[in-house]
């Protein structure tokens, strides 16, 4: 092994250095997700949480341990897993919310992509003042954000009047803005255009502008151009956004708990009322996982399509 | 400027009429003289004089800077030796364990988190928030702190180590201060990211313990309890947030872009 010519040196430095955060991530990431993996594969407890494996000895105060190789099937369980698939509700629920999650990708993707493209195309000046102004909102708190939309869709907002009496001069009843499937989306929509406008900007920042030109002198129109030549090259920048957009959407329990109604629940949801309402952690458990599995899947199916497109550059 | 352009900039004016409309809103009806947020009556700062004698609120903000305080400090620490490592060597573990819990969504660290405080008999509360809070931050520290050592010049260190520095004098006299900027921007980004975050502290919290977003999203699900002094609380949290982002932008001005 050559000796390190910079930085911190010495044999054990590497172990010094990464042991600290690699402890604490083990210990507050890894291990709380392998006892919910686990838990999973449990049994709820009589009033909530899990029943116990071990036991305490209420004379002596010693621990048992309760579970042994014979008796596991009392203690460990597929019937969480059997459930999940049982009754087709859960199945719809997140079917609905990748349906939630895909069509807000889609928004953010179409009301990301004329921004993203101008701030591309804007001297380096105006580019970071105009990026840094996408960037402020989505640090100011995320509840104060979907509390706006509160104030906006409610009943006796200026929005949701006009537009109640807009509908009024053609004979249609008012609607309720607020707690909508709607609201949902708008929502949705609001807390991640960021994250679909910063990809996508970085990409299409580094585009060869002498290409347009080129298909111009061919002939091509402006929507050739953007259509041969734009877009095939922003795809990887589309897919980062995608993936940015779709996976915390995905798992978003905040913004239908408030904006939405009782008919646009998300799986989030569900995982909450199954922690905190009915406490019922090993259902709860599974439905993260499958959640986790979504949600691996979508970034495996994201980083896939995203690296094709650029071997193709 | 030809057509397309003209459309393309519409279009962009209207993206940022939606990203800043609705946060202009909450605070202007701040500053507004009704119980309601729908009409504006007129100006008052009694929003704001409520706000300060509200010790509900005054004890969830002390709660929050206080977790917001430790978590920066802890979080700035264990994510700069991380991003340190990560730059440094290759690491299987590590990169994975710093990296996933910024791309899942948070409810799934949230209820993870919860089941092992309560296996652990741990009463939830401020002490179990903040370790929570400390877990998610190191990620975002260490990818700042390894962008910018990626940016660093490295035979710098080389020619410190060939004038005689010994490997700690020169990450001390060399390396450290030219990754401060970045180091900095991750402390204020664990500080930023600590003070809003809602869904986390909202599994961890128990009930006894209380920090401004949960007291923030208790009074906008009930009500009964929502008033304009929500907006005031929301106003200053927002000038809080946006008074350390352009710190941020001024010591690194590319740490908010790294990804």
């Amino acid at each position: 092994m050559s000796k390190p010519v910079y930085g911190l040196g010495g044999r054990y430095a590497k172990w010094l250095i990464s042991a600290p955060p690699l402890l604490y991530l083990l210990l507050f990431f890894a291990i709380p997700a392998l006892i919910m993996v686990f838990a999973a594969f449990r049994f709820p407890g009589d009033y909530g949480g899990l029943v116990p494996l071990v036991d305490v000895n209420p004379d002596t105060g010693a621990r048992e341990l309760l579970l042994t190789a014979e008796n596991w099937r009392d203690f460990l369980t597929f019937e969480n897993f059997g459930r999940f698939f049982e009754d087709s509700i859960y199945l719809e629920l997140f079917l609905k919310s990748f349906w939630y999650a895909g069509l807000t990708t889609l928004i953010c993707l179409v009301l990301a992509y004329p921004l993203s493209w101008l701030i591309a195309r804007s001297g380096k000046k105006t580019r970071d003042l105009l990026v840094l102004l996408v960037i402020l909102p989505f640090w100011s708190n995320f509840l104060i954000r979907v509390y706006a939309w509160m104030i906006i869709l409610g009943p006796q907002s200026y929005f949701s009047r006009v537009l109640n009496g807009f509908l009024g001069i053609f004979g249609i009843e008012p609607v309720s803005l607020l707690f909508s499937q709607f609201a949902v989306i708008i929502g949705l929509v609001y807390v991640h255009l960021p994250f679909m406008v910063l990809p996508l900007y970085a990409n299409l920042e580094k585009h060869d502008m002498s290409l347009l030109d080129a298909a111009q002198d061919l002939g091509a129109n402006a929507w050739q151009r953007f259509w041969k030549v734009t877009w095939p090259l922003s795809l990887p920048g589309v897919w980062a956004g995608v993936a940015l957009v779709f996976i915390p959407a995905l798992g978003m329990f905040a913004i239908p708990d408030l904006l939405g109604g009782t008919n646009s629940m998300m799986i989030g949801n569900l995982i909450k009322q199954q922690f905190l309402d009915s406490r019922d952690w090993p259902f709860g458990s599974v439905l993260s996982i499958m959640l986790t599995l979504s949600v691996l899947l979508l970034a495996a199916v994201a980083a896939w399509a995203g690296s094709r497109h650029k071997k193709k550059d | 400027m030809n057509k397309v352009s003209r459309w393309v900039w519409g279009a962009a004016i209207g993206v940022y009429a939606f990203l800043y409309l609705p946060l202009a809103i909450v605070v202007l009806f701040s500053f507004n003289d009704s119980n309601l947020n729908a009409e504006w009556v007129g100006f008052t700062l009694k929003w704001y004089v409520m706000l300060f004698n509200d010790e509900v609120m005054l004890e969830a903000a002390l709660n929050t800077l206080g977790i917001g305080l430790v978590t920066c400090v802890v979080a700035t620490v264990l994510g700069t030796l991380a991003g340190y490592a990560m730059y440094k060597w290759r690491l299987r573990l590590l990169p994975v364990l710093v990296l996933t819990p910024i791309a899942i969504p948070e409810i799934l660290m949230g209820v993870s988190l919860l089941i092992f405080f309560v296996m652990l008999n741990m009463t939830l509360g401020l002490v179990s928030i903040t370790l929570s809070h400390i877990a998610f931050c190191i990620g975002f520290v260490a990818i700042v702190v390894r962008s910018r050592l990626q940016g660093m010049d490295e035979s710098l260190v080389e020619a410190a180590r060939d004038l005689g520095a010994s490997p700690a004098m020169a990450f001390r006299k060399i390396t450290l201060p030219l990754i401060m900027p970045g180091i900095i921007a991750g402390a204020l980004m664990a500080f930023t990211l600590s003070i809003d975050d809602f869904v986390i502290s909202f599994f961890t919290a128990g009930v006894g313990s209380n920090t401004l977003p949960l007291e923030i999203y208790s009074r906008v699900k009930v009500p009964m309890k929502l008033n304009p002094e929500v907006n005031a609380v929301s106003t200053l949290l927002m000038l809080l947030t946006l008074s350390l982002i352009l710190i941020v932008s001024k010591v690194a001005p590319n740490a908010l872009r790294a990804e």
